[in-house]
């Protein structure tokens, strides 16, 4: 990727960014259901979840292609996210539950006659807004700061962190945690006053979802450019030199890895809305490897990679898990492979690459035929 | 007594699984000179850095910066005493251009916040041609370090020690692997520097040694055997006897 903003891609970006933000959404409110243009309610539903999906890949590219950092958790700060704001949900739903009661429906069917302290402040839509990021950001520093002063580096920073999300799978399990045990959350009613069942809400979550997404890049692609970027990426290709150049880099990593933490908790909050339930399945650490096969397949380091890998996977499933529901698995596990042995740059690293290819092969046929010419004149030359 | 030292490593022990790395060393420099460490393989002398630069502790001993003890310290807190060092195999950022190495190695904030909001200064940038200048690749400034020859990233790393400007130079077989006019070339820029720097060079090639001609250490077995000039360590019975005692063997 290039080190410096052109002004092509300034204007590439905008128009991406209208067209994400402006022209979807307005293809879905403004044209007549029948039309070859329209945009579904049920599209406009599903490609939010995709655009939240891609912030998530973004945070992951942040750790793993800029910074070296194979986090293998990064679902655990997206679910942390959407069950703060999930709390809210939950509070929201008053009397319109089940058990007509102002407590959630699982604490009723627990037995819970009072509100839990730590529940009350979540009525706060505010409060429960800031805890979306601070609650992955402080998760993330702790275990960051233990990591990364231990000098915890490559496979077993991966596992630790695939370790952090299956313990904290587990905890979520748990009735005790008074966070809806293995059901979770589900059956919301309304965010900020607005119903959740209507198009036009589910319309605004799909803008604020491609928001998000639009100033995460822009944040990220601003980060790469500066020097923290160029520590991040020496880190990543020389951490020895970087250490031995008076650099922290813990503290460059620990950075780093709340940051992508706050940002996946942000996803994870406008995914929640969209998709009407969060549980503690969402931290399996098979999740969080499926993110990571998004990033592989977009492209690692490109930061754009990893958007477009994020909504090409999903996309794929959605129809390949209705069209062959046995076989999805093997085909994502296929294409993991294919990535990995013959795209190492991804899909958008595919045009260099070719590129590249086709440059060798024609200088080997340029090698071969000259080594041909060379033998052939060699015996005339000795006759004469 | 160490305080009219730069460098003073007093009694330092290592070892590794029992064996001894470093035996009881003791080892004075002085500011501003160059000194030559030498030793067959094996002998100590990556070790010996990796103790001053805090890669690894020592068991026993102190070694002391001027006056400051290094034994506690961490990497980057060592490095910002001003002790910069040059790893055995090239070390340079191989994705970032020969530009952007030198700017990384420039003295001045190593913190995340002043990284994220600083911008280069033009004086800054006039500091990373005069570095790149004297290494001899200012028209290499925009290419990417990986695509670089073996000796010039040798250079290129010996350029991000000047850009931090650090005082003591710890500079680890700087001619491996190059050819002889390389060597020659390098051999003059370490010399160029002597004296604004105290180097500690240490080599396996001897033309190269003499080529600095600098008073030298030997390591034998994790201890210094004796030091003087290239001639008289020569000449010395016992560096005769470690050197082709060992070649017998073989």
């Amino acid at each position: 990727m290039k080190q410096e903003v052109s002004k092509k891609e300034v204007l590439i970006g905008a128009i991406v960014a209208v067209f994400l933000i402006a022209v979807i959404p307005g293809l879905n409110a403004f044209t007549p259901a029948g039309s070859s243009l329209h945009v579904s309610d049920f599209n406009i539903n599903l490609w939010g979840q995709y655009l939240c999906l891609a912030i998530v890949a973004v945070s992951i590219d942040m750790l793993w292609g800029y910074t070296g950092l194979l986090s293998l958790g990064q679902m655990l700060f997206f679910s942390l996210g959407g069950y703060a704001l999930g709390m809210h949900l939950m509070l929201m739903i008053g009397k319109l539950g089940q058990y007509k009661s102002d407590l959630p429906d699982f604490m009723v069917f627990l037995g819970y006659t009072k509100l839990p302290a730590h529940w009350e402040p979540f009525a706060h839509f505010g409060f429960a807004a800031f805890a979306v990021l601070w609650v992955p950001g402080v998760v993330a520093f702790i275990f960051g700061y233990l990591a990364f002063r231990s000098r915890i580096r490559g496979v077993y920073f991966s596992i630790l962190t695939q370790a952090l999300t299956y313990a904290a799978c587990l905890l979520f399990f748990r009735n005790e945690l008074t966070l809806g045990g293995n059901n979770g959350f589900t059956d919301f009613k309304t965010l900020l006053g607005f119903d959740l069942g209507t198009p036009g809400t589910q319309r605004g979550l799909y803008i604020a979802s491609a928001v998000a997404l639009v100033l995460v890049y822009a944040l990220c692609r601003w980060l790469t450019l500066t020097k923290f970027g160029k520590v991040q990426r020496a880190i990543r290709d020389s951490e020895n030199r970087v250490l031995f150049s008076g650099y922290a880099a813990a503290n460059f990593k620990l950075f780093v890895f709340v940051l992508a933490g706050m940002i996946a908790g942000l996803a994870g909050a406008l995914y929640v809305p969209q998709v009407g339930i969060i549980n503690p399945s969402q931290m399996e650490p098979a999740k969080s490897l499926e993110a990571i096969v998004w990033v592989a397949v977009g492209g690692r380091a490109s930061l754009i990679g990893p958007i477009i890998g994020a909504i090409g996977v999903n996309g794929l499933k959605s129809w390949a898990s209705q069209a062959f529901p046995a076989y999805w698995p093997i085909f994502l596990g296929a294409m993991f492979v294919v990535v990995v042995l013959f795209m190492p740059r991804g899909v958008v690293g595919l045009p260099a690459q070719i590129q590249e290819a086709w440059r060798r092969h024609k200088r080997a046929k340029e090698a071969t035929a000259e080594a041909a010419a060379a033998a052939t004149q060699v015996p005339k030359d000795s006759q004469s | 007594m160490s305080k009219q030292f730069l460098l003073a490593a007093e009694g330092v022990t290592k070892s590794f699984d029992g064996f001894k790395a470093i035996n009881d060393l003791n080892f004075y420099l002085d500011k501003g000179e160059l000194r030559t460490i030498i030793g067959p393989n094996g002998a100590g002398k990556s070790t010996f850095l990796d103790l001053i630069t805090g890669r690894t502790r020592p068991d026993t001993g102190t070694i002391e910066y001027k006056g400051t003890p290094l034994t506690k310290l961490r990497e980057y807190e060592i490095y910002r005493l001003g002790i910069g060092r040059k790893f055995q195999t090239p070390s340079v950022y191989s994705d970032h251009t020969v530009f952007e190495n030198i700017l990384l190695g420039l003295e001045g904030s190593r913190s995340v916040w002043p990284s994220i909001f600083s911008r280069v200064k033009p004086e800054q940038r006039e500091r990373i041609y005069e570095v790149l200048k004297t290494i001899g690749l200012a028209d290499k400034a925009e290419l990417k370090a990986g695509t670089l020859a073996h000796g010039q990233k040798q250079w290129l790393e010996i350029g991000m020690l000047l850009a931090q400007n650090a005082e003591l130079l710890l500079v680890d077989e700087p001619a491996a692997g190059m050819t002889d006019e390389e060597t020659a070339k390098t051999g003059e820029l370490l010399l160029s520097l002597a004296g604004k720097h105290t180097i500690i060079v240490i080599e396996h090639d001897m033309v190269f040694v003499r080529q600095l001609g600098s008073k030298v250490t030997v390591l034998h077995q994790g201890h210094v055997l004796c030091d003087g000039s290239l001639d008289q360590v020569q000449a010395d019975e016992r560096v005769i006897e470690v050197y082709l005692g060992r070649k017998k063997k073989h």
